[in-house]
């Protein structure tokens, strides 16, 4: 048991035993390392975009009352391969009016934000990366760069939908950046720190969203609008803007915004569960094991509410973000710092 | 401490040289036929009628002007957060008055319609 919940922490003690071993010294230690960590996210997120496209068709044909995928393999396990197969040999077209600089390295720079997001996430006890003291202020920083590789994917199109689809991408993540802010916020004002590790270790005895429920709601749906998911994607929306900032890609490179998506959506469940619900502490199992069960589940929700709500309005969606979710956020910081001053 | 931002870095270097690495596969893999039409910019089948990149409406320019000063009052909130226990009664006072300007703009901004999208 014990060595299961450390298992890669061990891996990591031995394979740094090894390198120093070999004679390497403590900064090429470190070098290497931090190769393996990047080379283990690339393989998280390669995985979760290959298991969770299947699983969200899967779960979107349940709901809708069909089979879904059922094809290819068993109960159609092979159909995500047989997708990225397919888009790899798509021919990549790149039209001729496009700002071909932006165009592509719109498609270069779309995996940074979760790739250095997941860096720092702790997927047990001593699994992070980066064990960085500005967790949360890193992530908040991080995430938000997402925003940039959109913009520069619908400017570079030269195109009018995609403009347009950019243009909502950016009002809308910058809207919802100040409650997400906020929402976290008042998870750090109880845990006292920025560290991801000890705001999971402070929440041993309570999860703090039975503390901040109203800055959990408001994390849930600010996390939806960040990663341009329905209800809130009219960046793509596909029945007016044809596929929005994607009109222009193809083959390759959509699919590289297509594996950023769900790695974003990985990433912000995986923020949610460590502020939330006490991130990997849990009984009989591994923590490793219970920090990914969590993740599945709030994952599994946001496919839940995309094939439940329809999209909303634009006008709709800003004043909702201004008129309701800020304003009650600034109101559920300032009555936490209350209650908690009382309450000390 | 420093090596913790060479890992940083070194993970922006490496999620860039995934995605550079799954294009260039594709590159070899993949057929290249281009031919006029298939090089138009897409618009349903039309031919694009007049420049793309043109000016946009200024609702866009006034949310970014207030997500500014949103932006800023969080990074004055994130140090006060941290060193809650620490700081305690005047801290507190403080941070209130300065939200209570804050929020007397963000009332202002609202009466003066810049929340409203029209």
């Amino acid at each position: 048991m014990e060595f299961l919940n450390n298992i890669f922490v061990y891996i990591a003690q031995w394979l740094r035993g090894f390198l120093a071993f070999l004679g390497f010294t403590g900064f090429w230690i470190e070098m290497f390392m931090a190769v393996v960590y990047l080379a283990t996210i690339l393989g998280i997120c390669t995985l979760v975009a290959l298991f969770y496209v299947l699983w969200e068709r899967k779960l979107a044909g349940y709901i809708q009352y069909r089979p879904g995928p059922n094809r290819l393999g068993p109960k159609g396990w092979f159909q995500t391969i047989a997708d990225a197969i397919k888009l790899l040999t798509k021919e990549d077209v790149v039209p001729k009016e496009a700002d071909k600089v932006v165009h592509f390295l719109a498609t270069l720079f779309i995996f940074v934000p979760p790739v250095l997001a997941l860096g720092v996430i702790p997927f047990g006890q001593g699994m992070a990366a980066l064990d960085l003291n500005l967790g949360v202020f890193y992530l908040l920083a991080v995430t938000s760069l997402s925003t940039v590789p959109i913009f520069m994917a619908g400017w570079g199109s030269n195109n009018k939908y995609s403009l347009i689809g950019t243009m909502r991408a950016v009002a809308q993540m910058v809207s919802y950046e100040v409650p997400l802010i906020f929402s976290m916020l008042g998870v750090v004002l109880l845990a006292g720190t920025l560290q991801l590790s000890e705001i999971v270790e402070s929440q041993s005895t309570v999860w703090y969203v039975f503390l901040q429920p109203v800055a959990f709601i408001i994390f849930l749906i600010c996390a939806t609008a960040e990663t341009n998911r329905a209800p809130f994607d009219l960046p793509e929306g596909e029945s007016e803007l044809t596929a929005g900032i994607y009109t222009e890609y193809s083959g390759m490179k959509w699919a590289l915004f297509f594996l950023a998506e769900y790695c974003n959506i990985f990433v912000v469940s995986a923020i949610g569960v460590t502020l939330f619900l006490g991130g990997w502490s849990g009984p009989f199992l591994p923590g490793w094991v219970w920090f990914i069960l969590k993740t599945h589940l709030l994952f599994s929700f946001f496919i839940w509410i995309r094939w439940t709500f329809p999209r909303i309005r634009i006008d709709h969606l800003m004043s909702f973000s201004w008129k309701v979710l800020v304003p009650l956020s600034i109101a559920n910081i300032m009555v936490t710092s209350l209650i908690f001053y009382l309450v000390q | 401490m420093e090596t913790q931002y060479i890992t940083i870095g070194i993970l922006f270097l490496g999620a860039m040289a995934f995605a550079l690495a799954a294009m260039i596969l594709s590159r070899i893999l993949q057929p290249h036929r281009p031919y006029p039409e298939k090089l138009e910019t897409y618009e349903c089948g039309m031919e694009t009628q007049g420049p793309t990149w043109v000016q946009f409406r200024v609702s866009y320019f006034l949310y970014a002007l207030i997500f500014l000063i949103f932006d800023v009052e969080a990074i004055f909130l994130i140090p006060w957060v941290v060193k809650f226990k620490e700081l305690g009664l005047p801290a507190l006072i403080a941070m209130f008055m300065f939200l209570i300007i804050l929020i007397i703009g963000f009332i202002y901004d609202w009466k003066e319609g810049a929340l409203d999208w029209e």
